[in-house]
């Protein structure tokens, strides 16, 4: 008893200890972008401004999946209901004015043509994000498209 | 003349009892009335809501993802804020209605998640027809739209606002699931599945005249 007892304690002991030094060192190996170590809370969280509604931005680059011009806080894509499709969806731009699902859309993996849009395409914020007025991450370089300039 | 002949006789001492009595059934009044108007208010609050776990477990905790639960000014619609009238007279008729709602919870009819999500459409639909049918009065209580500054608004409700009012759409028109979660609704993605036809969700109704 006493000594099932005492391995126990061990054991205890050489787990915990193990999964101490794993989580420190999984700390020290893996860092955010913004240099922070990934378990730690985020140094700057949010406050950051979606732009008021506007018209569709201009892409950067070819097959730049377009950016959302407007907030969509509150906007949710349930098994329910798409709330992006209330709008975009072919049935629905015209009267909402918004800009439609591009026909690419309609395919399926395998490029077979559906007759409406494909169900790998349900998740618009995948691709589709709007922007924040963020600064950049990292000092880059990086110049539109030549031939979308 | 004949009164002050009748004066603390017979008919005076009946006249006094009279007062008294017609003095208590004022009281009584007030009291009862006081009472009855305490009791209803008592049911008018978010905490009596949802004592009801089909409203806290399924309802409640969707509008708490919402703008109406919790936002940058603190300014809240509760449940009865939509839910139920104001006015006397519509408040009344309502609770009377809600009759119904106490029925079901004591037959269990929406007692889980999945019986809710099964009677999900009938509900809300049930809820979209009242809206529809009093113009959005629970939403004019505090959104009103005859004092809309359109100049701070976002472009797309500048624009659709205007377009909805000159056809003579009412908010629950197209504010539709902004509290709780939408019943399924076809919306040709992929294979149907199984929800309410699209006419449903965006009624297509004649134009009024001139309008």
């Amino acid at each position: 008893m006493k000594n099932k007892t005492r391995n126990l304690v061990v054991a205890l002991l050489a787990t915990m200890s193990l999964g101490i030094s794993l989580g420190v060192q999984a700390a020290d190996s893996v860092q955010s972008l913004r240099g922070r170590d990934v378990s730690a809370p985020e140094l700057d969280t949010g406050g950051y401004v979606v732009p008021k509604d506007h018209a569709p931005t201009a892409r950067d680059y070819v097959q730049q999946p377009p950016l959302i011009p407007h907030k969509i806080d509150g906007y949710n894509i349930t098994t329910n209901f798409n709330k992006c499709m209330d709008c975009h969806s072919w049935t629905r731009y015209r009267e909402t004015g918004a800009t439609k699902v591009s026909l690419t859309h309609f395919k399926d993996r395998d490029g077979k043509e559906l007759s409406n849009i494909s169900p790998r395409r349900y998740f618009c914020n995948q691709c589709h994000v709007p922007q924040t007025d963020a600064p950049t991450l990292v000092d880059n370089t990086f110049k539109k498209a030549e031939g979308l300039r | 003349m004949s009164y002050d002949n009748n004066r603390g006789g017979l008919w005076g001492r009946l006249r006094g009892a009279g007062l008294g009595l017609v003095l208590l059934v004022f009281v009584a009044g007030i009291l009862f009335w006081g009472g009855f108007n305490t009791a209803m208010e008592w049911t008018n609050r978010e905490a009596f809501c949802i004592s009801c776990h089909e409203m806290e477990e399924n309802v409640y905790k969707e509008y708490r993802n919402t703008i109406h639960f919790s936002n940058r000014s603190g300014v809240r619609a509760t449940c009865p804020d939509c839910h139920v009238p104001k006015d006397w007279t519509h408040k009344i008729l309502r609770k009377i209605q809600a009759s119904n709602e106490l029925w079901h919870h004591f037959l269990g009819t929406v007692d889980t998640p999945e019986k809710f999500n099964a009677k999900r459409l009938q509900l809300a639909q049930n809820e979209w027809r009242r809206m529809k049918g009093t113009d959005s009065r629970e939403c004019r209580n505090c959104h009103n739209f005859e004092y809309f500054d359109y100049s701070i608004q976002g472009r797309r409700s500048t624009r659709m606002h205007q377009e909805g009012f000159s056809e003579g759409k009412t908010c629950i028109d197209c504010h539709k699931g902004i509290a709780h979660q939408l019943p399924a609704v076809d919306q040709d993605i992929g294979s149907e599945k199984g929800g309410a036809a699209p006419e449903v969700f965006h009624p297509t109704e004649a134009k009024p005249a001139g309008g």
